[in-house]
């Protein structure tokens, strides 16, 4: 019985194959999309911890310095009172053209000694000789490479244990390039401690313990918001997935009711009809997950450069470029097909399931039934949007934004059909023509079969709205920002300290204002901060971009009275002009402004140069900003170049520079708008199958028309009108809900993601083409179906009419 | 340690025989490092300190100890120098590394730890004036410019101790005056003992501490040229017999034949440098230790002296499983005379 | 002659002239007559209906209506002329499920340009329709969305009235009812009812009656 009754059940897909074939698209594209920012999110995540454990980071806890850096004799005291930690000293050399990141540690005592000491006798290197001058480089075989192009004076043991870019050496090295023999970044604090040792916090009170989870999730912490942001994208491309594939199970089983009753009459029980159709979904959700999958693979792969540049742009995460296949990825994207089909099917699963044996097929025609569901859906939409509103007012952070979002985003998708229809019956008042007065009515009575598609088209319009008006506000705000904040013709950076005053020196002479760019690295409360010391000059008071200061900044931060801190730290800690700051143990300033700072995801301060010197006098002096008419810029740098050997990459002028920079910025959105345009693709395809699968459906209330006289081209026009009206009445009702997603990723999302607030730029241009794209769209969806229609043979039309049921 | 790769390579070419020819040479020529002369006078306090010029040296306590409690105890307290390049250098510029072993050892028990330290930093080192040894928390330190009176302190995850060593008789050379041929090649090291310690302190063990008072062994020893290239190990013992004289003697293993040397010291501290041969020592017992088959009970004899006892591990599972593993630990000595000692064993396969 | 059928066939793919649907069948229709086809199922009847609504396309013969040959028209002219001159009513009634009854009544004569208000309002009040219009199909009975059709086949004022089985789904009292007053508004408005039915009583209520077996007038 089972199997003569799953025959009968499946047969239906063999007269109805492109009802199959939308099914299995639609589930495909949700669990495709959706899989395609899992994998990226995952191998994001994966390249992070990675690093982490070739770093040997990932498991100890760290002493960092509250401020500038360890001194050796420190460490040396902690080691004599009994800790066992592991030196580390971090930065940068530069070899030719090329700078790179190097790690020093004490070759004895670091976690990764091990591993480099293997990949050093595979070598044939002899044991220590990383100890001994010149001293030993180990590295990525890639980053090797690079090294060995721009330096012969140490040997490179390659290891693909460590991560690309950077330089691990002994700290007998590494402090003699970094001519820092005196000083440690931080200390690893490695396991199996003697116990019963003074506590570090009385032993060195001015370094601070920082967890191991969350020092390697540095990278995590930053970087979290932008996969929160992805993972939100891939959610709603999947809901609006869900939206066809919703639809075409509908459809399927409202089709197949007539074959159920015969069934049931047939003597086959109800629970093995559930069960049956039931095993169909979970066969198509597999199937459809599977082809999701690959095409995920596909999209994360093709997206994947993009984002790792952006993540090593925004914030210095590495991320490798390759993808790699995850059993994890693949059972959570099935896992979402099926749970999405069962989701999508519940509904009518559930109707099926109360359908009773005897009892006229349902029509779907008129409008008018429709009313009352609209109005529940609405009452339910307006609910998520109170809530989502409720729980931003009542919850702050990250989550509760995309809460919000959500429950504004759903409710107003729920929202839509009561409006549509509202909307359609304001427009049949108008109509005066039978033509019009019926083509209202029958959009109307459309609705309901529609009105899934249009949902999902109006989510993917406000989202685009919504990013768009987003990412060019903000591309406004830091390109007039940029402005500001590069104020300087040329900046320059020298190979030393030595250089560095021999220039200043030699410019100041040639009538040229020298900005020193200073800063010394600390921490505050845990995280990074950097600080700059500024020379007192009209350039500062004049262009800074200050978003809010007391009265005589310039003068008070002169006067050494008072501290510039960037929007990301006011807004992480909550501070204020007027409040006080304390940069070190001791050095206690007031808060005399805060500074938009765009793109950086530490916290910064700006101090008077001549304070932050009394306090760190040994920061570099390599780096400035010049100032000069902007004609002689050409000659400037040229006279630069005669005249000291600096490479040719280490002077920008402002326009090289800013181009720079806005490319970055670019590049950093390119994955939005990609899943933007994907997003509005399925929408599309969401209202192409709404029409199609509506077609059968259609027929018998097209007939009596075209039989009055309505000829099947203008039956086709028809129909495309129809879709153009039910697109443009949704992209107007997207409008305002775009701009209130769009007020919400400025205000509260970037808040949270990025730790600044911009201001809201609004783009009608932009708008006018996205309409004309969702007008398109509807055309597109309604192209095949017209195509059709137009072509219909009369019989076709005639078997509306015919007598015999 | 994750650094025990690296470091086995530096410390275990002179400790055995696992690299005949050394990675940096050791056996066979001193590239620039300085070499041990006969007839060179040891001069005090500065040569209680280190010797930078030369490739290894250390500093070398084992006690016999009685606890409170009744039962006999060992402690060791080693700190190696090992120079990496002659000389010395600035911060991390320094070539001179530096390992230390502690361990406790009862009948039950055997529990040691493992330090690794650069030199330049502070983090470990050794001064003669006063005299102070340290590595980390550890250290044997004097108030003096002397080794006559030591604090001693070491500790681990699951064990520690705290002693004061004070010496009731004098220095002893040995070989010619401190110059200690080592084969019948002519490799030789400079190498003195204080081996007339009182201990008495306290050693923490994981079931908690004991009060424990007994007597200690100092030896210094620095070379750069130690073993013959066939050497494979050594078996080296310090006996305190309860006549209140002392013998060191040992044997290094070598295909070509034994080599064996040591001193004997009366009761009132004179040293006499044994023969090469004059000193015996052959294996009664064996038992298998970390997979490896160990003499751990011995016949000693030193006729000359009518010296003729058996040697017996007090624990035979006292092995250090270090960067270079050894067998280190207390002994009871019975026969002719009676008394404790120390017995290291190094090289065995 | 309002409506003119001269040797007609027609055939459905894979049917061969000897079993083709309409093999050579004539007739004709004077303004305000009445002709009733008869025959069993699959003679063809239904077919020949929608060929003298300009429904569907013949083979061979001509089709005219009025002055109007059918066989020369293109798709657009056809559906002018189903706009203006030809209406039908089906046994399904095919009602626009999403207009109201007066939105029903008035479709067809409005999409043909001769909607004529106090005609409809007639029409209305004869098919006992008043208190109806403001309601939806779905909410009559099956002869009330009969007179319904009627009444939008009618308001027109067709020069041809096509009915296929009009009272078909109608059982027998409502149907003689509904079959008596279109009979009677069909000789006010003066048009010529061609009507299709299985039905001999129904059949002799029309002033000729054509009978078709296999395709062919008999």
């Amino acid at each position: 019985m089972t199997r003569a009754a799953a025959a009968a059940i499946l047969s239906h897909w063999r007269r109805h194959p492109l009802q199959l074939a939308t099914l299995i698209i639609g589930l495909a594209l949700a669990t495709g999309l959706w899989s395609a920012v899992q994998a990226i999110n995952g191998e994001a995540r994966a390249s992070y911890a990675r690093a982490a454990e070739q770093l040997g980071t990932s498991g100890a806890d760290r002493l960092v310095p509250a401020s500038g850096s360890i001194a050796l004799s420190r460490y040396a005291a902690l080691r004599r009172a009994g800790w066992t930690l592991a030196p580390v000293l971090e930065g940068t050399v530069r070899f030719g053209r090329q700078s790179f990141d190097i790690m020093g540690i004490d070759l004895l005592s670091h976690p990764l000694a091990a591993n480099l000491a293997d990949a050093s006798d595979q070598d044939g290197a002899a044991p220590m000789d990383a100890l001994l001058p010149p001293g030993r480089f180990f590295a990525h075989p890639d980053t090797a490479a690079e090294l060995a192009a721009v330096q012969q004076q140490h040997p490179v043991t390659r290891t693909s244990a460590l991560p690309r870019g950077v330089l691990v050496a002994d700290l007998s090295l590494a402090s003699r390039l970094l001519r820092q023999p005196g000083t440690l970044s931080y200390l690893l604090i490695l396991p199996g401690q003697t116990p019963d040792l003074a506590p570090l916090a009385q032993l060195a009170p001015e370094l601070t313990r920082v967890a191991a989870k969350s020092a390697a999730a540095d990278t995590a912490r930053l970087t979290d918001s932008f996969h929160l942001n992805l993972t939100a994208f891939g959610l709603l491309s999947f809901a609006v997935g869900l939206f066809i594939v919703q639809g075409a199970i509908t459809l399927s089983l409202e089709q197949r009711r007539g074959l159920i009753r015969t069934l049931r009459g047939l003597g086959v029980p109800m629970q093995l009809l559930v069960g049956l159709f039931a095993a169909e979904l979970a066969a198509v959700a597999v199937i459809a997950g599977a082809a999701g999958l690959a095409g995920g693979y596909l999209v994360a792969a093709a997206l994947l450069p993009d984002v790792s540049a952006t993540l090593a742009g925004l914030y210095g995460a590495p991320v490798d470029g390759s993808l790699s296949l995850r059993p994890g990825w693949v059972l959570s994207g099935l896992a979402m097909a099926l749970g999405g089909t069962f989701l999508a099917g519940a509904k009518a699963l559930f109707a099926l399931w109360r359908m009773p044996l005897l009892a006229a097929p349902a029509t779907r025609a008129r409008g008018q039934q429709a009313g009352r569901s609209h109005l529940l859906s609405a009452a339910g939409g307006i609910a998520c949007i109170l809530a989502g509103t409720a729980v931003i007012s009542i919850f702050q952070g990250l989550v509760a934004g995309f809460v919000f979002l959500g429950g504004l985003m759903l409710g107003a998708a729920l929202l839509l059909p009561l409006l549509i229809a509202t909307g359609l019956r304001l427009g049949a008042r108008l109509a005066r023509r039978p033509y019009a007065e019926w083509l209202w009515a029958d959009t109307r009575a459309q609705l309901p079969g529609m009105s899934l598609a249009l949902m999902a088209l109006l989510l993917a319009l406000a989202t685009n709205i919504g990013v768009g008006t987003m990412v060019s506000s903000f591309r406004l705000t830091f390109v007039g920002w940029l402005d500001q904040r590069l104020a300087s013709e040329v900046y320059v950076t020298a190979r030393s300290d030595t250089q560095g005053a021999e220039l200043a020196q030699w410019l100041g002479s040639k009538g040229v204002t020298v900005l020193p760019i200073r800063s010394s690295d600390v921490r505050f409360k845990g995280a990074p901060l950097r600080i700059y010391g500024v020379a007192d000059d009209a350039t500062y008071r004049q262009h800074w971009p200050l978003l809010d200061a007391l009265p005589q900044i310039w003068d008070r931060v002169a006067a050494g009275e008072a501290v510039l801190i960037n929007e990301q730290l006011a807004r992480r800690y909550d501070l204020s002009p007027g409040g006080s700051f304390q940069l070190e143990p001791g050095w206690v300033l007031a808060i005399g402004g805060i500074y938009s700072d765009y793109g950086n995801p530490n916290g910064q301060a700006i101090v008077a140069l001549d304070r932050l010197l009394a306090r760190a006098p040994d920061v570099p002096n390599r780096q400035f900003g010049l100032r000069l008419p902007p004609q002689e810029v050409p000659d400037l740098i040229k006279s630069i170049r005669q005249r000291f050997e600096i490479p040719r990459e280490n002077i920008i002028d402002q326009a090289s520079l800013k181009a720079r920079s806005l490319a970055v910025f670019d590049r950093t959105f390119v994955i939005t708008a990609a899943l933007n345009l994907l997003t509005l693709g399925v929408a599309a395809f969401a209202m192409l199958t709404s029409l199609l699968t509506l077609w059968s459906q259609r027929l018998p209330q097209l007939a009596p028309v075209w039989a009055m006289g309505l000829s099947r081209r203008q039956l086709a026009a028809t129909e495309v009108l129809r879709s153009l009206m039910l697109a443009a009445i949704t992209a107007v009702l997207a409008l305002p809900l775009g701009l209130v997603l769009a007020w919400a990723l400025l205000a509260v999302i970037n808040v949270e993601a990025f730790g600044w607030k911009l201001p809201m730029h609004v783009f009608p241009g932009d708008w006018l083409r996205l309409f004309l794209l969702a007008l398109l769209a509807a055309v597109v969806a309604a192209a095949l179906p017209a195509r059709r229609l137009s072509r219909l043979d009369p019989a076709e039309l005639l078997k509306v009419f015919a007598n015999e049921r | 340690m994750n650094v025990r790769p690296v470091l086995a390579l530096v410390f275990t070419a002179w400790a055995s025989s696992a690299f005949p020819q050394g990675f940096a040479g050791l056996g066979s020529d001193a590239e620039g490092f300085a070499m041990p002369q006969r007839g060179q006078r040891l001069s005090f306090p500065q040569d209680h300190g280190p010797h930078p010029d030369f490739r290894i040296e250390w500093w070398y306590l084992t006690a016999n100890l009685e606890g409170a409690d009744g039962r006999d105890y060992g402690i060791q307290w080693t700190l190696f120098r090992s120079a990496l390049a002659p000389g010395e250098g600035d911060g991390w510029q320094s070539p001179q590394v530096w390992m230390a072993h502690a361990a406790v050892t009862a009948s039950d028990q055997h529990l040691f730890a493992e330090r690794i330290a650069r030199g330049g930093i502070g983090q470990a080192g050794v001064t003669s004036q006063p005299f102070m040894a340290w590595i980390d928390n550890w250290q044997m330190a004097s108030a003096q410019d002397n080794l006559e009176n030591l604090t001693l302190t070491a500790a681990g995850e699951s064990f520690s101790y705290d002693l004061l060593l004070s010496a009731d008789g004098p220095l002893v050379l040995h070989g010619e005056d401190g110059y200690s041929v080592k084969s019948a090649g002519g490799q030789a090291s400079y190498y003195y003992s204080q081996p007339h310690y009182q201990v008495s302190g306290t050693v923490t063990l994981p079931g908690g501490a004991v009060e424990v008072t007994g007597h200690g062994w100092l030896d210094r020893e620095w070379s750069s040229q130690p073993l013959a290239e066939d050497q494979s190990g050594w078996d080296w013992f310090s006996l305190s017999f309860e006549s209140g004289a002392k013998l060191m003697g040992f044997v290094l293993r070598a295909e070509s034949g034994d080599f064996t040397s040591g001193t004997w010291i009366s009761a009132d501290g004179t040293a006499e440098p044994l023969e090469p041969g004059a000193f015996q020592a052959d294996p009664l017992d064996y038992t298998m230790v970390e997979g490896r088959s160990i003499p751990t009970r011995w016949r000693a004899a030193l006729p000359g002296k009518s010296v003729s006892v058996e040697v017996e591990a007090l624990n035979p599972q006292s092995w250090m499983g270090t960067s270079f593993p050894y067998w280190e630990g207390p002994v009871t000595v019975t026969g002719s005379h009676s008394g404790t000692g120390y017995l290291e064993m190094t090289g065995y396969e | 002659m309002v409506l003119k059928i001269r040797n007609v066939t027609k055939s459905y793919p894979g049917q061969t002239a000897d079993d083709a649907v309409l093999r050579g069948v004539s007739l004709d229709l004077a303004a305000g007559t009445s002709l009733a086809l008869t025959g069993d199922s699959g003679s063809g009847k239904s077919t020949l209906l929608h060929l003298a609504g300009a429904l569907d396309h013949f083979d061979s013969g001509e089709i005219e209506i009025g002055a109007t040959q059918l066989s020369r028209l293109g798709d657009r002219q056809r559906a002018a002329l189903r706009r203006q001159e030809v209406s039908l009513v089906f046994q399904q009634f095919n009602l626009i499920p999403s207009l109201t009854v007066r939105q029903n009544i008035s479709l067809h004569a409005r999409l043909g340009g001769r909607w004529d208000a106090v005609w409809g309002q007639q029409l209305a009040d004869r098919l006992g329709l008043s208190g109806l219009l403001d309601r939806y199909p779905e909410q009559l009975s099956g002869g009330q969305q009969q007179r319904v059709a009627i009444g939008r086949a009618l308001a027109l004022r067709p020069k041809l009235l096509l009915a296929d089985e009009p009272t078909g789904n109608l059982d027998e009292t409502a149907s003689a009812a509904v079959m008596e007053l279109m009979l009677e508004l069909v000789r006010e408005s003066g048009a010529a009812l061609f009507l299709v039915t299985h039905s001999s009583a129904i059949a002799q209520m029309l002033d000729r009656q054509l009978h078709l077996k296999h395709g062919k007038a008999a």
